[in-house]
Protein backbone atom coordinates (compact mmCIF):
# COMPACT_ATOMS: atom_id res chain seq x y z
CA UNK A 1 0.00 0.00 0.00
CA UNK A 2 3.07 2.52 0.93
CA UNK A 3 4.50 2.10 -2.39
CA UNK A 4 1.60 3.61 -4.01
CA UNK A 5 1.42 7.25 -4.93
CA UNK A 6 -0.92 9.08 -2.42
CA UNK A 7 -3.88 9.70 -4.83
CA UNK A 8 -4.03 6.19 -5.75
CA UNK A 9 -3.93 5.42 -2.08
CA UNK A 10 -6.66 8.00 -1.53
CA UNK A 11 -8.78 6.62 -4.51
CA UNK A 12 -8.40 2.81 -3.08
CA UNK A 13 -9.27 3.78 0.33
CA UNK A 14 -12.55 4.07 1.01
CA UNK A 15 -13.26 0.75 -1.06
CA UNK A 16 -11.23 -1.53 1.78
CA UNK A 17 -14.46 -1.46 3.55
CA UNK A 18 -16.51 -4.11 2.83
CA UNK A 19 -19.96 -1.42 3.46
CA UNK A 20 -18.14 0.69 1.05
CA UNK A 21 -17.69 -2.26 -1.72
CA UNK A 22 -21.02 -3.05 -1.26
CA UNK A 23 -22.28 -0.01 -1.36
CA UNK A 24 -20.22 0.87 -4.65
CA UNK A 25 -21.64 -2.35 -6.46
CA UNK A 26 -25.35 -1.24 -5.33
CA UNK A 27 -24.64 2.62 -6.71
CA UNK A 28 -23.13 1.32 -9.93
CA UNK A 29 -26.05 -1.56 -10.96
CA UNK A 30 -28.49 1.29 -9.82
CA UNK A 31 -27.28 4.03 -11.93
CA UNK A 32 -26.77 1.64 -14.63
CA UNK A 33 -30.89 0.63 -14.36
CA UNK A 34 -32.23 3.80 -13.86
CA UNK A 35 -30.21 5.82 -16.72
CA UNK A 36 -31.38 2.42 -19.29
CA UNK A 37 -34.57 3.23 -18.77
CA UNK A 38 -34.61 7.13 -17.85
CA UNK A 39 -33.33 8.06 -21.71
CA UNK A 40 -37.23 6.56 -22.19
CA UNK A 41 -38.43 8.15 -19.64
CA UNK A 42 -37.33 11.52 -20.33
CA UNK A 43 -38.36 10.99 -24.30
CA UNK A 44 -41.96 9.91 -23.00
CA UNK A 45 -42.17 12.76 -20.85
CA UNK A 46 -42.80 10.58 -18.04
CA UNK A 47 -40.70 12.14 -15.22
CA UNK A 48 -43.79 12.72 -13.56
CA UNK A 49 -44.50 8.75 -13.69
CA UNK A 50 -41.25 7.96 -12.55
CA UNK A 51 -41.60 10.70 -9.28
CA UNK A 52 -45.26 8.88 -8.59
CA UNK A 53 -43.91 5.81 -8.77
CA UNK A 54 -41.26 6.53 -5.75
CA UNK A 55 -43.54 8.06 -3.45
CA UNK A 56 -46.36 5.45 -3.56
CA UNK A 57 -43.75 2.97 -2.80
CA UNK A 58 -43.48 4.42 0.89
CA UNK A 59 -46.29 2.50 1.81
CA UNK A 60 -45.33 -0.92 0.86
CA UNK A 61 -42.02 0.03 2.84
CA UNK A 62 -43.80 0.22 5.84
CA UNK A 63 -45.80 -2.50 5.56
CA UNK A 64 -43.11 -4.82 4.59
CA UNK A 65 -41.20 -3.45 7.89
CA UNK A 66 -43.90 -4.10 9.69
CA UNK A 67 -44.25 -7.85 8.66
CA UNK A 68 -40.52 -8.08 8.96
CA UNK A 69 -40.34 -9.10 5.53
CA UNK A 70 -37.64 -7.89 3.13
CA UNK A 71 -38.40 -4.21 2.20
CA UNK A 72 -37.51 -4.08 -1.29
CA UNK A 73 -39.73 -6.82 -1.90
CA UNK A 74 -42.52 -4.82 -0.18
CA UNK A 75 -41.90 -1.53 -2.50
CA UNK A 76 -42.05 -3.87 -5.59
CA UNK A 77 -45.67 -5.07 -4.52
CA UNK A 78 -46.69 -1.44 -3.85
CA UNK A 79 -44.84 -0.03 -7.29
CA UNK A 80 -46.20 -2.84 -9.45
CA UNK A 81 -50.13 -1.62 -7.89
CA UNK A 82 -49.21 1.94 -9.05
CA UNK A 83 -48.48 0.82 -11.98
CA UNK A 84 -51.69 -0.76 -12.98
CA UNK A 85 -53.98 1.48 -10.48
CA UNK A 86 -52.15 4.39 -13.24
CA UNK A 87 -53.25 2.54 -16.23
CA UNK A 88 -56.76 2.03 -14.58
CA UNK A 89 -57.82 5.80 -13.27
CA UNK A 90 -57.06 6.77 -16.82
CA UNK A 91 -58.15 4.10 -18.58
CA UNK A 92 -60.63 5.84 -20.64
CA UNK A 93 -59.57 8.96 -20.82
CA UNK A 94 -61.79 10.16 -18.21
CA UNK A 95 -59.00 12.06 -16.19
CA UNK A 96 -56.02 13.58 -17.20
CA UNK A 97 -53.12 11.27 -16.25
CA UNK A 98 -51.44 14.06 -14.32
CA UNK A 99 -54.16 14.21 -12.22
CA UNK A 100 -54.68 10.69 -11.78
CA UNK A 101 -51.41 10.44 -10.66
CA UNK A 102 -50.92 13.56 -8.36
CA UNK A 103 -53.92 12.47 -6.80
CA UNK A 104 -52.73 9.08 -6.18
CA UNK A 105 -48.80 9.68 -5.45
CA UNK A 106 -50.03 11.98 -2.59
CA UNK A 107 -52.58 9.98 -0.53
CA UNK A 108 -50.07 7.08 -0.67
CA UNK A 109 -47.19 8.66 0.47
CA UNK A 110 -49.42 10.33 3.13
CA UNK A 111 -50.30 6.52 4.14
CA UNK A 112 -47.24 5.49 4.09
CA UNK A 113 -45.90 8.33 6.29
CA UNK A 114 -49.51 7.24 8.79
CA UNK A 115 -48.55 4.13 9.25
CA UNK A 116 -44.57 4.87 9.72
CA UNK A 117 -45.44 7.17 11.98
CA UNK A 118 -47.41 4.12 14.07
CA UNK A 119 -44.83 1.73 13.37
CA UNK A 120 -41.46 3.43 13.93
CA UNK A 121 -39.86 6.74 14.52
CA UNK A 122 -39.33 9.43 12.18
CA UNK A 123 -35.18 8.14 12.52
CA UNK A 124 -35.95 4.97 10.51
CA UNK A 125 -37.56 7.54 7.77
CA UNK A 126 -34.89 9.05 7.12
CA UNK A 127 -33.06 5.75 5.47
CA UNK A 128 -36.24 5.36 3.41
CA UNK A 129 -36.81 8.97 2.40
CA UNK A 130 -32.85 9.95 1.31
CA UNK A 131 -31.15 6.39 1.10
CA UNK A 132 -28.30 4.57 2.45
CA UNK A 133 -26.30 2.99 -0.23
CA UNK A 134 -23.89 2.58 2.82
CA UNK A 135 -26.55 0.38 4.59
CA UNK A 136 -26.87 -2.34 1.77
CA UNK A 137 -27.10 -5.74 2.82
CA UNK A 138 -25.74 -8.78 0.54
CA UNK A 139 -29.61 -9.51 -0.14
CA UNK A 140 -30.38 -6.23 -1.52
CA UNK A 141 -27.00 -6.80 -3.65
CA UNK A 142 -28.65 -9.85 -5.34
CA UNK A 143 -32.25 -8.64 -5.33
CA UNK A 144 -31.07 -5.10 -7.39
CA UNK A 145 -28.57 -7.61 -9.69
CA UNK A 146 -31.59 -9.20 -10.40
CA UNK A 147 -33.55 -6.55 -11.23
CA UNK A 148 -30.71 -5.02 -13.58
CA UNK A 149 -30.55 -8.30 -15.31
CA UNK A 150 -34.18 -7.87 -15.61
CA UNK A 151 -34.32 -4.32 -17.14
CA UNK A 152 -31.71 -4.64 -19.27
CA UNK A 153 -33.08 -7.69 -20.80
CA UNK A 154 -36.42 -6.27 -21.49
CA UNK A 155 -35.04 -3.11 -22.89
CA UNK A 156 -32.82 -4.77 -25.26
CA UNK A 157 -35.60 -7.30 -26.63
CA UNK A 158 -38.02 -4.73 -27.02
CA UNK A 159 -35.71 -2.06 -28.00
CA UNK A 160 -37.88 -1.52 -31.39
CA UNK A 161 -41.29 -1.43 -29.33
CA UNK A 162 -40.03 1.07 -27.03
CA UNK A 163 -38.79 2.94 -29.64
CA UNK A 164 -41.68 3.05 -31.75
CA UNK A 165 -44.28 3.69 -29.22
CA UNK A 166 -42.43 6.47 -27.65
CA UNK A 167 -41.52 8.40 -31.29
CA UNK A 168 -45.13 7.82 -33.31
CA UNK A 169 -47.84 6.20 -30.89
CA UNK A 170 -50.05 7.02 -34.15
CA UNK A 171 -47.87 4.99 -36.31
CA UNK A 172 -47.68 1.67 -33.69
CA UNK A 173 -51.41 1.57 -33.33
CA UNK A 174 -51.35 1.27 -37.18
CA UNK A 175 -49.21 -1.64 -37.59
CA UNK A 176 -51.07 -3.33 -34.47
CA UNK A 177 -48.74 -2.55 -31.54
CA UNK A 178 -50.95 -1.13 -29.00
CA UNK A 179 -48.83 2.15 -27.22
CA UNK A 180 -50.90 1.22 -23.95
CA UNK A 181 -49.97 -2.38 -23.50
CA UNK A 182 -46.53 -1.59 -24.35
CA UNK A 183 -46.65 1.26 -21.77
CA UNK A 184 -48.22 -0.78 -19.01
CA UNK A 185 -44.50 -2.94 -20.04
CA UNK A 186 -42.32 0.04 -18.89
CA UNK A 187 -44.44 1.00 -15.68
CA UNK A 188 -43.79 -2.19 -14.53
CA UNK A 189 -40.17 -2.21 -15.53
CA UNK A 190 -39.91 1.40 -13.79
CA UNK A 191 -41.82 0.15 -10.84
CA UNK A 192 -38.57 -2.45 -10.52
CA UNK A 193 -35.74 0.21 -11.23
CA UNK A 194 -37.54 2.74 -8.79
CA UNK A 195 -37.15 0.01 -5.91
CA UNK A 196 -34.13 -0.74 -6.66
CA UNK A 197 -32.87 3.51 -6.85
CA UNK A 198 -34.53 3.68 -3.74
CA UNK A 199 -32.02 1.87 -2.00
CA UNK A 200 -29.06 4.54 -3.34
CA UNK A 201 -30.69 7.89 -2.94
CA UNK A 202 -34.32 7.16 -1.18
CA UNK A 203 -37.61 7.60 -2.31
CA UNK A 204 -37.72 11.81 -2.80
CA UNK A 205 -34.58 11.63 -4.99
CA UNK A 206 -35.21 8.55 -6.91
CA UNK A 207 -36.96 10.70 -9.94
CA UNK A 208 -33.26 12.17 -10.37
CA UNK A 209 -31.79 9.06 -11.21
CA UNK A 210 -34.12 8.54 -13.65
CA UNK A 211 -34.48 12.08 -15.51
CA UNK A 212 -31.15 14.06 -15.23
CA UNK A 213 -28.44 11.66 -16.67
CA UNK A 214 -31.14 11.06 -19.36
CA UNK A 215 -31.76 14.60 -19.63
CA UNK A 216 -27.89 15.19 -20.16
CA UNK A 217 -27.48 13.00 -22.74
CA UNK A 218 -30.21 14.51 -24.30
CA UNK A 219 -28.70 17.26 -24.86
CA UNK A 220 -25.75 15.73 -26.48
CA UNK A 221 -26.72 12.95 -28.18
CA UNK A 222 -28.97 12.55 -32.19
CA UNK A 223 -28.74 8.44 -31.60
CA UNK A 224 -30.94 6.47 -29.22
CA UNK A 225 -28.51 3.90 -28.34
CA UNK A 226 -25.68 6.44 -27.67
CA UNK A 227 -28.21 8.46 -25.19
CA UNK A 228 -28.51 5.66 -23.74
CA UNK A 229 -24.76 5.02 -23.21
CA UNK A 230 -23.78 8.36 -22.22
CA UNK A 231 -26.91 8.68 -19.64
CA UNK A 232 -25.09 5.47 -18.15
CA UNK A 233 -21.39 6.74 -17.98
CA UNK A 234 -22.51 10.27 -16.53
CA UNK A 235 -25.00 8.06 -14.33
CA UNK A 236 -21.79 6.07 -13.02
CA UNK A 237 -19.80 8.51 -12.69
CA UNK A 238 -21.62 10.76 -10.00
CA UNK A 239 -22.27 8.00 -8.30
CA UNK A 240 -18.50 7.41 -7.86
CA UNK A 241 -17.87 10.75 -7.27
CA UNK A 242 -20.69 10.86 -4.65
CA UNK A 243 -19.60 8.34 -2.83
CA UNK A 244 -16.10 10.11 -2.37
CA UNK A 245 -17.70 12.78 -1.54
CA UNK A 246 -19.46 11.27 0.87
CA UNK A 247 -16.87 9.45 2.42
CA UNK A 248 -14.05 12.22 2.69
CA UNK A 249 -16.86 14.52 4.15
CA UNK A 250 -19.00 12.70 5.69
CA UNK A 251 -22.09 14.16 3.66
CA UNK A 252 -24.99 12.18 2.96
CA UNK A 253 -24.51 9.81 -0.10
CA UNK A 254 -28.02 10.39 -1.34
CA UNK A 255 -27.68 13.50 -1.46
CA UNK A 256 -23.88 13.96 -3.03
CA UNK A 257 -24.70 11.56 -6.33
CA UNK A 258 -27.54 13.56 -7.14
CA UNK A 259 -25.93 17.01 -6.81
CA UNK A 260 -23.21 15.68 -8.51
CA UNK A 261 -25.82 14.78 -11.41
CA UNK A 262 -27.59 18.08 -11.38
CA UNK A 263 -24.14 19.73 -11.56
CA UNK A 264 -23.00 18.06 -14.52
CA UNK A 265 -26.62 18.65 -15.64
CA UNK A 266 -26.30 22.20 -15.02
CA UNK A 267 -23.43 22.38 -17.03
CA UNK A 268 -23.74 20.33 -20.14
CA UNK A 269 -27.29 22.47 -20.15
CA UNK A 270 -25.18 25.83 -20.86
CA UNK A 271 -22.25 24.77 -23.29
CA UNK A 272 -23.39 21.51 -25.11
CA UNK A 273 -23.16 22.11 -28.71
CA UNK A 274 -25.78 22.89 -30.89
CA UNK A 275 -28.30 22.52 -27.82
CA UNK A 276 -26.26 24.28 -25.18
CA UNK A 277 -27.96 27.79 -24.20
CA UNK A 278 -24.47 29.44 -25.17
CA UNK A 279 -24.25 27.97 -28.18
CA UNK A 280 -27.88 28.74 -29.05
CA UNK A 281 -27.31 32.09 -28.18
CA UNK A 282 -24.17 32.46 -30.18
CA UNK A 283 -26.41 31.01 -33.09
CA UNK A 284 -28.45 33.66 -32.53
CA UNK A 285 -26.00 36.18 -32.80
CA UNK A 286 -24.33 34.90 -36.46
CA UNK A 287 -27.72 33.80 -37.70
CA UNK A 288 -28.79 37.65 -37.81
CA UNK A 289 -25.38 38.27 -39.89
CA UNK A 290 -27.76 35.54 -42.21
CA UNK A 291 -25.03 32.93 -42.75
CA UNK A 292 -26.66 30.13 -40.94
CA UNK A 293 -30.05 30.83 -42.87
CA UNK A 294 -28.28 30.58 -46.01
CA UNK A 295 -26.41 27.24 -45.28
CA UNK A 296 -30.28 25.74 -44.71
CA UNK A 297 -31.64 26.84 -47.69
CA UNK A 298 -28.48 26.30 -49.74
CA UNK A 299 -28.25 22.45 -48.38
CA UNK A 300 -31.91 22.26 -49.36
CA UNK A 301 -31.58 23.27 -52.71
CA UNK A 302 -28.54 21.09 -53.27
CA UNK A 303 -30.64 18.04 -52.60
CA UNK A 304 -33.77 19.41 -54.37
CA UNK A 305 -31.53 19.75 -57.72
CA UNK A 306 -30.50 16.23 -57.73
CA UNK B 1 -61.12 -3.60 -25.58
CA UNK B 2 -58.17 -3.34 -23.30
CA UNK B 3 -58.08 -7.44 -23.68
CA UNK B 4 -58.70 -6.79 -27.55
CA UNK B 5 -55.42 -4.72 -27.63
CA UNK B 6 -53.27 -7.15 -25.66
CA UNK B 7 -53.90 -9.78 -28.07
CA UNK B 8 -53.67 -7.50 -30.94
CA UNK B 9 -50.20 -7.14 -29.78
CA UNK B 10 -49.22 -9.92 -29.23
CA UNK B 11 -50.30 -10.64 -32.85
CA UNK B 12 -48.22 -7.94 -34.34
CA UNK B 13 -46.30 -8.15 -37.13
CA UNK B 14 -48.29 -11.51 -37.77
CA UNK B 15 -48.66 -12.44 -41.29
CA UNK B 16 -52.82 -11.43 -42.37
CA UNK B 17 -55.16 -13.96 -41.58
CA UNK B 18 -57.45 -12.31 -43.27
CA UNK B 19 -56.80 -11.24 -47.11
CA UNK B 20 -58.41 -8.46 -49.25
CA UNK B 21 -61.58 -9.89 -50.31
CA UNK B 22 -62.06 -9.64 -54.43
CA UNK B 23 -64.69 -6.91 -55.30
CA UNK B 24 -65.03 -5.89 -52.19
CA UNK B 25 -64.46 -1.93 -52.27
CA UNK B 26 -61.17 -0.46 -50.47
CA UNK B 27 -62.98 1.40 -47.79
CA UNK B 28 -66.45 0.92 -47.27
CA UNK B 29 -68.03 3.46 -44.49
CA UNK B 30 -71.09 3.34 -43.65
CA UNK B 31 -73.19 5.80 -41.22
CA UNK B 32 -70.69 6.51 -39.25
CA UNK B 33 -70.81 9.20 -36.36
CA UNK B 34 -68.05 9.84 -33.99
CA UNK B 35 -68.21 12.18 -30.75
CA UNK B 36 -64.87 13.04 -28.64
CA UNK B 37 -65.41 11.73 -24.99
CA UNK B 38 -66.42 14.73 -23.30
CA UNK B 39 -67.87 16.97 -26.41
CA UNK B 40 -71.61 18.07 -26.98
CA UNK B 41 -71.59 17.06 -30.24
CA UNK B 42 -70.78 15.12 -32.34
CA UNK B 43 -67.91 15.65 -34.93
CA UNK B 44 -68.77 13.12 -37.71
CA UNK B 45 -72.54 12.53 -38.75
CA UNK B 46 -73.81 10.33 -41.17
CA UNK B 47 -70.97 9.50 -42.99
CA UNK B 48 -71.27 7.23 -45.90
CA UNK B 49 -68.24 6.56 -48.12
CA UNK B 50 -67.49 4.01 -50.80
CA UNK B 51 -63.75 3.96 -52.37
CA UNK B 52 -62.48 1.54 -54.95
CA UNK B 53 -59.01 0.39 -55.42
CA UNK B 54 -56.85 2.55 -57.07
CA UNK B 55 -58.84 5.56 -56.38
CA UNK B 56 -56.96 8.87 -56.02
CA UNK B 57 -59.47 11.01 -53.26
CA UNK B 58 -58.86 14.65 -51.82
CA UNK B 59 -60.74 15.12 -48.27
CA UNK B 60 -61.93 18.52 -48.73
CA UNK B 61 -62.82 20.87 -45.42
CA UNK B 62 -62.51 23.80 -43.29
CA UNK B 63 -60.48 23.59 -39.92
CA UNK B 64 -62.68 21.57 -38.01
CA UNK B 65 -64.52 19.84 -40.43
CA UNK B 66 -63.41 16.80 -38.64
CA UNK B 67 -60.99 15.69 -42.19
CA UNK B 68 -58.28 14.45 -38.99
CA UNK B 69 -60.28 12.80 -37.19
CA UNK B 70 -62.30 10.95 -40.35
CA UNK B 71 -58.39 9.77 -41.30
CA UNK B 72 -57.40 8.31 -37.53
CA UNK B 73 -61.03 6.72 -37.91
CA UNK B 74 -59.93 4.75 -40.32
CA UNK B 75 -56.61 4.12 -39.44
CA UNK B 76 -58.04 2.86 -36.19
CA UNK B 77 -56.26 5.60 -33.56
CA UNK B 78 -59.56 7.03 -32.46
CA UNK B 79 -61.72 4.23 -30.44
CA UNK B 80 -64.06 2.42 -32.64
CA UNK B 81 -67.21 4.99 -32.96
CA UNK B 82 -71.15 3.91 -34.08
CA UNK B 83 -71.05 2.99 -37.55
CA UNK B 84 -68.65 0.40 -39.70
CA UNK B 85 -65.55 1.26 -41.19
CA UNK B 86 -64.65 -1.29 -43.60
CA UNK B 87 -61.39 -2.26 -45.13
CA UNK B 88 -60.68 -4.55 -48.69
CA UNK B 89 -64.07 -6.34 -47.13
CA UNK B 90 -62.53 -6.49 -43.65
CA UNK B 91 -63.66 -4.50 -40.62
CA UNK B 92 -61.13 -2.14 -39.80
CA UNK B 93 -58.04 -3.36 -37.67
CA UNK B 94 -58.22 -6.78 -39.07
CA UNK B 95 -54.97 -6.40 -40.91
CA UNK B 96 -52.33 -3.97 -40.26
CA UNK B 97 -50.28 -4.41 -43.39
CA UNK B 98 -52.71 -2.80 -45.19
CA UNK B 99 -53.20 0.33 -43.49
CA UNK B 100 -50.41 2.93 -43.81
CA UNK B 101 -51.36 6.36 -41.67
CA UNK B 102 -49.10 9.72 -42.64
CA UNK B 103 -49.39 12.08 -39.36
CA UNK B 104 -49.67 15.84 -39.80
CA UNK B 105 -46.01 17.00 -39.54
CA UNK B 106 -47.02 18.78 -36.60
CA UNK B 107 -47.71 15.49 -34.72
CA UNK B 108 -44.82 14.18 -34.91
CA UNK B 109 -41.54 14.97 -31.77
CA UNK B 110 -38.90 15.86 -34.66
CA UNK B 111 -36.67 16.26 -31.90
CA UNK B 112 -36.61 12.32 -31.02
CA UNK B 113 -33.03 10.93 -31.41
CA UNK B 114 -33.93 8.53 -34.11
CA UNK B 115 -31.91 8.80 -37.99
CA UNK B 116 -34.21 9.30 -41.09
CA UNK B 117 -33.49 5.41 -42.16
CA UNK B 118 -34.49 4.42 -39.20
CA UNK B 119 -37.89 6.29 -38.59
CA UNK B 120 -38.34 4.99 -42.74
CA UNK B 121 -37.33 1.22 -41.37
CA UNK B 122 -40.36 1.62 -38.51
CA UNK B 123 -42.72 0.76 -41.67
CA UNK B 124 -41.47 -2.38 -41.63
CA UNK B 125 -42.25 -3.09 -38.04
CA UNK B 126 -45.13 -4.15 -39.28
CA UNK B 127 -43.90 -7.01 -41.21
CA UNK B 128 -41.29 -7.65 -38.47
CA UNK B 129 -42.98 -8.55 -35.12
CA UNK B 130 -41.75 -9.27 -31.46
CA UNK B 131 -37.91 -10.20 -31.08
CA UNK B 132 -37.40 -9.89 -34.82
CA UNK B 133 -34.74 -7.94 -36.34
CA UNK B 134 -34.91 -6.82 -39.62
CA UNK B 135 -34.13 -9.03 -42.84
CA UNK B 136 -32.46 -7.93 -45.99
CA UNK B 137 -35.54 -7.70 -47.77
CA UNK B 138 -36.58 -4.89 -44.95
CA UNK B 139 -33.41 -3.28 -45.58
CA UNK B 140 -34.22 -3.60 -49.32
CA UNK B 141 -37.39 -2.08 -49.20
CA UNK B 142 -36.27 0.87 -46.80
CA UNK B 143 -33.34 1.58 -49.15
CA UNK B 144 -36.07 1.97 -52.36
CA UNK B 145 -38.46 3.72 -50.05
CA UNK B 146 -35.64 6.58 -49.49
CA UNK B 147 -34.38 6.57 -53.26
CA UNK B 148 -38.71 7.14 -53.96
CA UNK B 149 -38.27 10.31 -52.20
CA UNK B 150 -34.85 11.39 -53.24
CA UNK B 151 -33.80 11.12 -49.32
CA UNK B 152 -30.78 8.82 -49.92
CA UNK B 153 -28.13 11.15 -49.20
CA UNK B 154 -30.35 12.56 -45.80
CA UNK B 155 -30.04 8.75 -44.52
CA UNK B 156 -27.84 9.00 -41.52
CA UNK B 157 -29.30 12.16 -40.54
CA UNK B 158 -31.17 12.89 -36.92
CA UNK B 159 -35.00 14.01 -38.00
CA UNK B 160 -34.95 17.27 -36.45
CA UNK B 161 -32.09 18.27 -39.40
CA UNK B 162 -34.39 18.20 -41.88
CA UNK B 163 -36.51 21.18 -43.81
CA UNK B 164 -39.86 20.81 -42.84
CA UNK B 165 -40.50 19.02 -46.74
CA UNK B 166 -37.69 16.74 -46.25
CA UNK B 167 -39.31 15.44 -42.92
CA UNK B 168 -42.42 15.11 -44.99
CA UNK B 169 -40.99 13.22 -47.46
CA UNK B 170 -39.97 10.89 -44.35
CA UNK B 171 -43.32 10.85 -43.14
CA UNK B 172 -44.03 9.46 -47.33
CA UNK B 173 -41.34 7.01 -47.30
CA UNK B 174 -42.24 4.98 -44.37
CA UNK B 175 -45.76 4.69 -45.23
CA UNK B 176 -43.95 3.28 -49.08
CA UNK B 177 -41.41 1.03 -46.75
CA UNK B 178 -44.91 -0.46 -45.01
CA UNK B 179 -45.82 -1.91 -48.22
CA UNK B 180 -49.70 -0.94 -47.60
CA UNK B 181 -52.47 -1.09 -49.86
CA UNK B 182 -54.91 1.79 -48.24
CA UNK B 183 -52.71 5.11 -47.65
CA UNK B 184 -53.73 7.54 -45.64
CA UNK B 185 -52.13 11.17 -45.28
CA UNK B 186 -53.27 13.74 -43.10
CA UNK B 187 -52.63 17.61 -44.72
CA UNK B 188 -49.03 16.13 -46.25
CA UNK B 189 -49.07 19.65 -48.51
CA UNK B 190 -48.66 22.15 -45.27
CA UNK B 191 -46.14 24.60 -45.58
CA UNK B 192 -44.20 22.78 -48.24
CA UNK B 193 -41.76 23.99 -50.96
CA UNK B 194 -43.14 23.47 -54.84
CA UNK B 195 -40.46 20.62 -55.61
CA UNK B 196 -41.56 18.41 -52.24
CA UNK B 197 -45.36 19.40 -53.50
CA UNK B 198 -44.80 17.71 -56.81
CA UNK B 199 -42.54 14.96 -55.87
CA UNK B 200 -45.41 13.64 -53.33
CA UNK B 201 -47.86 13.94 -56.29
CA UNK B 202 -46.08 11.80 -58.53
CA UNK B 203 -45.31 9.38 -55.74
CA UNK B 204 -49.03 9.32 -54.74
CA UNK B 205 -50.07 9.33 -59.18
CA UNK B 206 -47.71 5.93 -59.22
CA UNK B 207 -49.19 4.50 -56.28
CA UNK B 208 -52.65 4.38 -57.58
CA UNK B 209 -51.25 3.53 -60.92
CA UNK B 210 -50.36 0.12 -58.94
CA UNK B 211 -53.82 -0.36 -57.60
CA UNK B 212 -53.36 1.18 -54.33
CA UNK B 213 -55.91 3.55 -52.46
CA UNK B 214 -54.74 6.84 -51.38
CA UNK B 215 -56.98 9.47 -49.61
CA UNK B 216 -55.47 12.71 -48.72
CA UNK B 217 -56.87 15.59 -46.68
CA UNK B 218 -56.31 18.94 -47.96
CA UNK B 219 -57.72 22.65 -47.76
CA UNK B 220 -56.00 23.64 -50.90
CA UNK B 221 -58.74 23.95 -53.45
CA UNK B 222 -55.87 24.92 -55.77
CA UNK B 223 -54.60 21.83 -56.08
CA UNK B 224 -57.80 19.32 -56.99
CA UNK B 225 -58.31 19.66 -60.23
CA UNK B 226 -54.50 18.86 -61.34
CA UNK B 227 -54.25 15.52 -58.53
CA UNK B 228 -57.26 14.07 -58.04
CA UNK B 229 -59.79 12.72 -59.64
CA UNK B 230 -62.09 12.69 -57.00
CA UNK B 231 -63.06 14.85 -53.94
CA UNK B 232 -64.87 14.42 -50.41
CA UNK B 233 -66.04 17.83 -49.56
CA UNK B 234 -66.24 17.48 -45.14
CA UNK B 235 -68.05 19.83 -42.84
CA UNK B 236 -69.11 17.25 -40.11
CA UNK B 237 -70.76 15.16 -42.76
CA UNK B 238 -70.29 14.62 -46.28
CA UNK B 239 -71.45 17.82 -48.65
CA UNK B 240 -70.21 16.70 -51.83
CA UNK B 241 -68.58 13.49 -53.19
CA UNK B 242 -67.80 13.08 -56.80
CA UNK B 243 -65.47 13.93 -59.82
CA UNK B 244 -63.34 17.09 -59.03
CA UNK B 245 -64.79 18.77 -62.20
CA UNK B 246 -68.46 18.13 -61.01
CA UNK B 247 -68.46 18.74 -57.18
CA UNK B 248 -65.99 22.11 -57.32
CA UNK B 249 -69.04 24.64 -57.58
CA UNK B 250 -69.68 27.84 -55.69
CA UNK B 251 -72.30 25.93 -54.15
CA UNK B 252 -70.44 23.32 -52.72
CA UNK B 253 -67.55 25.71 -51.39
CA UNK B 254 -70.78 28.00 -49.73
CA UNK B 255 -71.77 24.85 -47.94
CA UNK B 256 -68.23 24.07 -46.85
CA UNK B 257 -66.97 26.71 -45.81
CA UNK B 258 -69.89 28.81 -45.01
CA UNK B 259 -68.78 31.60 -47.14
CA UNK B 260 -70.42 32.93 -50.24
CA UNK B 261 -68.19 33.76 -53.01
CA UNK B 262 -68.46 37.47 -53.59
CA UNK B 263 -70.93 38.34 -56.92
CA UNK B 264 -72.32 41.89 -58.25
CA UNK B 265 -75.21 41.27 -56.31
CA UNK B 266 -73.90 39.97 -53.07
CA UNK B 267 -71.69 42.80 -51.90
CA UNK B 268 -71.09 43.44 -48.40
CA UNK B 269 -74.12 45.74 -47.40
CA UNK B 270 -71.15 48.03 -45.84
CA UNK B 271 -69.57 48.82 -48.87
CA UNK B 272 -73.29 48.88 -50.76
CA UNK B 273 -73.78 51.52 -48.29
CA UNK B 274 -70.60 53.29 -48.73
CA UNK B 275 -71.19 53.50 -52.50
CA UNK B 276 -74.28 54.49 -52.39
CA UNK B 277 -73.26 57.82 -50.19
Amino acid sequence: MSTLPLWINWLIEPFTYSFMQRGLLAAVMVSVICAVLGAFVVLRGMAFVGDAMAHTILPGIVIAYWLGGNLLLGALAAGLLTAFGIGWFTRDGQLQEDTAIGVMFSGLFALGILLLSIVSSYRDLTHILFGNILGVSGTDLWLIAGVGVLVVGMVLAFFKELVVTSFDPGHAITIGLSPGVVRYGLLILLAFATVSGIQSVGVVMVVSLLVTPAATAYLLSQQLPRMILMSVGFSVGAALVGLYLSYYWNLASGATIVLALTTLFIIVFLIAPRRGLLWRMRAKHTSTGGTDERNETGREDLLLSE
Amino acid sequence: MALNNIQTTINYGHACSTPAVPGEPALAIDNLRYRYPGALHPVLEGICLEVQPGEKIALVGPNGAGKSTLIKLIAGLVAPPTGSITIYGNPAGACHHRVAYVPQRSDVDWRFPVSVRQVVMMGRYAHLGWLKRPRPEDHTAVTRALAAMQITPLADRQIGELSGGQQQRVMLARSLAQDADLFLLDEPLNNLDMPTQELIFHVLEQLAQASKTVLVSTHDLGILPIHFSRAIFLDGHVIADGPVGSVLTAETLARAYGVHLCTEDTVNPTLAALAGK
